[in-house]
């Protein structure tokens, strides 16, 4: 029974508190919408911190999406081994999850320490960059020194189409229920972190600029038109 | 030709006594809440002096601005895909430490404080973190009035780039006031920096503005303008800046800082330019000559063809009428003697600056020198010298200032000479040759510049009501809009999708 909790139930209640929280925050809560930067009062530890852990988690999502959305199949039949494929996801996983948590880390000390940003940094602050350390860090160390071979488990057989299964509403739960620990804590500790977004300051995730390099420089409004927009 | 209104201000330097009126009235209108503590959205600085934040004006460490690349503008910090790639860190912003940490004094230990042996003190208090500050180093006009001179001197930029040796002894030293507010440029970079595109610039009227819903915070802007007036607000995360205090403007009035300059040094009034022309002037090659280029945009408010497309533009009569008695469009385009600040940013400015006449450097011995040729050499000695105004006020071109202060020159003896005697003399003066000027025109300056009166100086059309959505829906609707039907849900066939003499009838529940 708890397996249906933890595989099916959990991860759906976290998905739509993610969901129904980030939808209500952009319409009725649009003024805290941002990217809380504190670069205004220091700017010497984020130069290091705030890059290294912003990479690091953009590489390790596309780490995620390159071996929990993409299919095994997929690999073999582009021709991709197993075994080269387990290098590459093996270094190139630990590249970016040191950097991530060596970031995190770096900017946890500086919350802490530098005065004026400890002081405005809210608990939602705190909790967020916690979270992230927490599944971050069992990430890596999975990944760095749990030298589990393709041969004694691979996630691409299990965790991949769990993940997948969710998403079209047929979860096979019973393909979660035998696969190391660590890599149980990482998921659930996952989906905890996806539930908590809408009420932190990780919602600047969802508003990524990506579409400036294709706008035109010089923005002009009607005050019409604004008022339009706004009502 | 796609005409464009805009509201642009001038500020005639001379008659600035430095006392900041402008600077207190703003904050207390605007930025006197938490996060918006550092914040001067207008703000007057000693010059030469380091400025505020300090050192704005060091463009290779903020990279504010535009820069010609291949004969291509471009923004000095870099195109869109290099912001994003420096979106998790911004090299180029400045931070508290180039602003000051706002503070306040802990006045309510006067009043608590327990029968001691020696006087209670406030001790100073920071607004960032609460503690105690052991004694402010730095703030806002730490350096006003040449405060710490010998100091604050040689940090200032522009001083640097003169690379002459300005002496700050005793007898030599000189010094003026430059107040500041946003330039709502016609080719702001601020807004070019946005990458959530939350800064624009307002068709009606051109003010540049911050819609805090669609800003995120990611603080380019802070750095993308080179006048640094852009403002990250920590409290709230979003950006601030100067408004040209809109909800005045719109209703006719002057800004808060013009309207209690006590001084009255500020102009308001309406200019006419062609906003497509905007890019290819901000584009010339040779910065001296983007002074030049930035006029050539603006339009002739009299002429019957620009008449006529600015009404096709939808620029109303009364904002017509507006740009023809703006008093900026005397003083910058007319008579040439207000000028952009920092041009060479290539972001086209839009407040003007006339610059200051001053004290003559050396004795005038012989007394014949004061006959109204005599004035010209002494034009190139004034105390504050020519060059420095050339690189705050026309990208170092000397030729440009020389012109403004013989024109300025020239009114004041004429104007004496009206009162003293002179003014035949003048007419066949060298002066008013150089001066290139007349005495008609001489007497319509001086009048604008010494005796306007709020009206002439304030030329500031309404905001255009009459262009906004459906009025008609708006007459019972203002000011309940929580309580009556949104706008469009419930309303009658009419306003602006009605062509004009149709017949307006009334349709229930139809939508426009």
């Amino acid at each position: 029974m708890s397996e249906i909790f933890w595989w099916v139930i959990f991860p759906y209640a976290t998905l739509v508190i993610m969901i129904v929280g980030l939808l209500y925050r952009f319409a009725f809560r649009q003024l805290t919408w941002a990217a809380p930067s504190t670069e205004f009062f220091e700017k010497k530890w984020l130069r290091l911190g705030s890059p290294l852990f912003h990479w690091g988690i953009i590489f390790a999502f596309f780490g995620h999406i390159m071996g929990i959305v993409i299919p095994m199949e997929f690999y073999q039949v582009i021709g991709v081994s197993d075994h080269l494929y387990h290098m590459g996801a093996v270094y190139g996983g630990s590249l970016a999850g040191i950097m991530t948590v060596a970031g995190l880390i770096i900017l946890l000390i500086r919350k802490i320490i530098i005065d004026p940003v400890r002081v405005h940094a809210t608990f939602a602050d705190f909790y967020s960059v916690i979270a992230l350390v927490i599944v971050a860090g069992i990430g890596t160390y999975m990944t760095v020194f749990g030298n589990y071979t393709p041969e004694e488990f691979d996630y691409r057989t299990a965790i991949g189409p769990w993940f997948r299964s969710l998403f079209v509403l047929d979860p096979k739960y019973q393909l979660m229920t035998n696969i190391p620990f660590l890599f149980k804590l990482h998921t659930l500790t996952a989906f905890g972190l996806f539930a908590s977004i809408p009420f932190t300051r990780l919602v600047h995730f969802y508003s990524i600029p990506v579409t400036y390099p294709k706008r035109a420089p010089q923005q002009y409004r009607s005050r019409s038109q604004y008022q339009k927009k706004s009502s | 030709m796609r005409i464009k209104a805009q509201v642009a201000m001038v500020m005639h330097l001379d008659k600035c006594i430095g006392c900041h009126t402008c600077s207190v009235t703003c904050k207390n209108t605007w930025t006197n809440r938490p996060g918006t503590e550092y914040m001067w959205f207008n703000n007057v600085e000693t010059r030469p002096g380091t400025g505020y934040p300090k050192r704005w004006e060091d463009t290779e460490r903020f990279k504010g601005g535009w820069v010609l690349k291949n004969g291509k503008l471009q923004l000095k910090a870099g195109g869109p895909i290099s912001k994003l790639m420096n979106i998790f860190y911004n090299p180029d912003m400045a931070n508290m430490e180039d602003y000051y940490e706002p503070w306040t004094y802990d006045y309510q230990h006067l009043i608590n404080s327990p029968k001691s042996e020696n006087l209670p003190v406030a001790r100073p208090q920071s607004m960032i973190t609460g503690e105690y500050i052991d004694k402010p180093e730095w703030g806002p006009n730490w350096d006003d009035d040449l405060a710490g001179g010998s100091e604050s001197v040689s940090k200032d930029p522009t001083v640097e780039k003169l690379q002459e040796h300005i002496s700050t002894e005793y007898e030599k030293t000189f010094m003026m006031y430059l107040p500041r507010i946003c330039e709502h440029c016609l080719n702001p970079s601020c807004v070019a920096s946005c990458p959530s595109g939350a800064l624009y610039k307002r068709d009606e009227d051109g003010i540049v503005l911050v819609d805090q819903e669609a800003c995120r915070g990611w603080r380019f802007c802070m750095s993308g303008c080179p006048y640094h007036k852009v403002y990250y607000n920590w409290n709230t995360h979003k950006a601030e800046k100067c408004n040209f205090c809109y909800p005045r403007t719109e209703a006719g009035l002057p800004t808060i800082c013009s309207e209690t300059c006590v001084g009255r040094i500020r102009y308001i009034g309406v200019v006419l330019y062609d906003a497509d022309r905007v890019k290819e002037a901000a584009s010339v090659e040779d910065p001296q000559d983007l002074y030049e280029s930035q006029l050539s945009v603006f339009l002739d408010p009299f002429d019957p063809e620009v008449i006529e497309e600015a009404r096709k533009s939808g620029i109303n009569d009364e904002w017509i009428e507006g740009a023809q008695n703006s008093p900026v469009y005397k003083m910058a385009m007319k008579w040439k003697i207000a000028l952009p600040l920092h041009p060479e940013y290539r972001t086209m400015p839009m407040v003007w600056y006339v610059p200051p006449l001053s004290p003559i450097m050396n004795h005038i011995t012989n007394e014949d020198d004061l006959n109204t040729d005599g004035y010209i050499p002494a034009i190139d000695q004034m105390r504050i010298p020519m060059q420095y105004l050339a690189s705050i006020l026309a990208a170092g071109d000397v030729k440009v200032i020389r012109k403004v202060l013989l024109k300025l020159t020239a009114m004041r003896v004429y104007m004496r000479g009206k009162t003293v005697g002179g003014v035949d003399a003048f007419r066949q003066s060298e002066l008013l040759k150089e001066a290139d000027t007349d005495p008609e025109e001489i007497e319509d300056m001086a009048r604008l510049l010494g005796i306007a009166k709020y009206n002439e100086r304030f030329v500031i059309p309404t905001g255009r009501r009459e262009m906004d959505d459906d009025l008609y829906y708006q007459q019972g609707a203002c000011s309940l809009e929580d309580l009556a039907p949104p706008e469009g849900l419930t309303t009658y066939a009419s306003g602006r999708n009605t062509k004009p003499g149709e017949m307006v009838t009334f349709t229930s529940g139809g939508k426009k």
